[in-house]
């Protein structure tokens, strides 16, 4: 386990932070050095080719993401760096963060230069601070260096980054809810299209990518797209990705591994197998918002499309197992709470359709439900689907979809018994 | 209460406002330097920010109000923030809170008697691999037990009453 390639977790020791010394002891800045030689569209193309997809949850083709932008349009334009990583089982941006940031700056310089922005901006959630502190430290000694500002690298490019603290809430990890959330407005998301590349932040042309994703271009530039393509164990797949283990294991580390490791790997090599020697009985993928995958799917490669055909999604490759003692009801009920809380209250089947979810769900659990009422929680899922003004409302359906597929028995059980079958 | 914004914060915000082409911007800061002074953001505070930004004191009130983090009425000198989302409720998140409420004698969104603690919920603070956690102003703490929940509070009650200036939150 310990033969993966480290590209993004390589300066990584426990409670320590890598700053520019040791960045660049192992080949850090290098990325930046080659794409300044080269010129933009060749950065981009390098991108495309490399198979990257986002890190954030969606996995959408970072390279066709920026085929989108008007890298070669003269003005106003930006690149924006979603550090909002708040979907319950993530937390793979912060430890890169605290471990090594100017991975991360690396990435967005390269970017920066590839779409031609001259400002960037980091949008970081509150509870992450020290991930704060350690950016604005690799900022300022980004270009004391001669990375950052004016005339980076005697290549004429100038770009400056700038980091935005948060203050809560989910919803600021939608993008076009974070750019108005950076703008200093009621974060909301916005109306798609005009898509951010079009009409962004201050309504100029925006990319927005996600902390790993940006951290994973120096790279590409640096060692090639066919070198990360190896890195993948699947055909399709691309690159290592970090992968934070959590819930009912012996171990929780978050680690590196290439796209394509099993779940199986995750959970028995680097997990430690389930805790108090008790069998697996389901997991989250991806984060709080990817359908219930069981212990009967452990060999499903970690991928977007290998995940997608098990009926879930890859997300963010935040794995939280639950051991056979788990009533599934009530953690599906403790996800939709973070959902209905979170909520920006914009739209109708979001702001009331996951609270009243959420009642049917506690009706459920506490052995209160009739048939009808299930009928009633399948009624509304309808309603939802598709129905919402972002991705907040489908991603909280994820995990009840998939409770009423794999776990129907267990939650018809509730209701014949009048109680939680798994509580004495 | 102290004074809303220092002396020289209030020129740097001005400076930085008049020097930006889109000060507003600066609200999450404003509001965030504002707390970090008071504890909270009172009325006054959200017409400063305004008169600062150019907007309206709704205008700054609509994006105080959507935020979790940002206070709108008095809480303790430290805020504890517990998380209850998914992770840490499958190692134990609930009894953390539980016994949170039990040894300060609080219900959540209660202040202890004394004005040191606040205690609330929060979505997921990204400990994962520490649950169960919990934030307490700016600092997360994880792999949490009685007896480190003891020792945290014991080391924050200290420190919120120490005459040092203490951290946001």
């Amino acid at each position: 386990m310990t033969d993966t390639p480290q590209v993004l977790f390589k300066n990584r020791r426990p409670g320590e932070t890598a700053f520019l010394a040791e960045y660049q002891r192992s080949g850090g800045y290098e990325g930046l050095r080659k794409a300044v030689k080269m010129t933009p569209a060749e950065v981009r193309e390098t991108v495309k080719e490399s198979g990257l997809r986002g890190r954030g949850g969606a996995g959408f083709p970072t390279g066709l993401k920026w085929t989108f932008f008007p890298a070669d349009q003269l003005g106003e334009k930006y690149l924006v760096c979603n550090g909002d990583e708040m979907e319950p089982g993530t937390y793979k941006d912060r430890e890169l963060l605290l471990a090594d940031p100017h991975q991360l700056i690396e990435g967005m310089l390269v970017a920066a230069y590839a779409l031609q922005t001259p400002v960037a901006y980091v949008f970081i959630r509150y509870a992450y601070e020290r991930c704060a502190q350690n950016l604005e430290r690799a900022i300022a000694e980004a270009r004391q260096a001669g990375f950052l500002g004016r005339d980076i690298l005697g290549s004429g490019f100038a770009c400056e980054i700038f980091v935005h603290r948060s203050a809560g809430r989910y919803i600021c990890g939608e993008e076009t809810a974070l750019l108005n959330a950076l703008e200093g407005l009621r974060a909301n998301p916005r109306s798609k299209p005009p898509f951010p590349a079009v009409r962004g932040l201050f309504g100029k042309p925006t990319t927005v990518n996600n902390v790993e994703t940006l951290a994973n271009v120096q790279h590409i530039i640096a060692h090639g797209a066919d070198w990360f393509r190896g890195l993948a164990r699947t055909e399709s797949g691309a690159g290592t990705k970090l992968y934070g283990l959590s819930g009912h294991l012996n171990q929780t580390p978050c680690l590196e591994a290439p796209i394509g490791i099993t779940l199986r790997e995750l959970i028995q090599e680097h997990g430690g197998g389930v805790w108090q020697g008790r069998k697996m009985k389901a997991c989250l993928p991806g984060g709080a918002s990817t359908p219930f995958m069981t212990a009967g799917q452990l060999d499903v490669p970690m991928d977007f499309d290998t995940i997608e055909k098990a009926g879930s999604r890859f997300g963010t490759g935040g794995v939280t197992v639950f051991d056979e003692t788990t009533c599934m009801v009530e953690a599906t009920l403790n996800l939709n709470n973070f959902f209905a809380r979170e909520s920006c209250g914009w739209c109708t089947p979001c702001r009331d359709g996951l609270p009243f979810v959420s009642w049917l769900l506690r009706q459920i659990e506490t052995g209160k439900a009739t048939m009808d009422d299930l009928q009633t929680l399948r009624d509304q899922l309808r309603n939802i689907t598709g129905t919402s003004f972002c991705a907040l409302a489908q991603g909280a359906v994820g995990p009840i979809e998939s409770l009423l597929r794999l776990f129907g028995d267990e939650v018809e059980d509730h209701i014949k018994r009048g109680r939680c079958p798994l509580k004495s | 209460m102290n004074a809303l914004l220092t002396e020289t914060q209030l020129e740097e915000f001005r400076t930085r406002a008049a020097e930006m082409p889109h000060p507003r911007e600066l609200v999450i800061d404003l509001l965030r330097a504002i707390q970090n002074n008071c504890g909270w953001v009172p009325d006054e505070g959200v017409e400063l920010a305004g008169e600062i930004l150019g907007l309206s004191p709704v205008q700054v009130e609509e994006v105080a109000t959507f935020y979790d983090k940002i206070f709108r009425q008095p809480v303790g000198r430290r805020v504890i923030h517990v998380c209850d989302s998914i992770c840490c409720w499958s190692r134990g998140g609930e009894q953390v809170y539980g016994y949170l409420q039990e040894k300060l004698g609080i219900v959540p969104g209660g202040t202890t008697a004394d004005g040191i603690f606040t205690l609330l919920p929060t979505c997921c603070l990204g400990a994962c691999g520490e649950a169960p956690a919990m934030m307490i102003g700016l600092t997360t703490y994880g792999d949490l037990t009685k007896e480190r929940i003891n020792e945290i509070l014991a080391q924050e009650r200290q420190a919120a009453l120490s005459p040092l200036p203490r951290g946001e939150g």
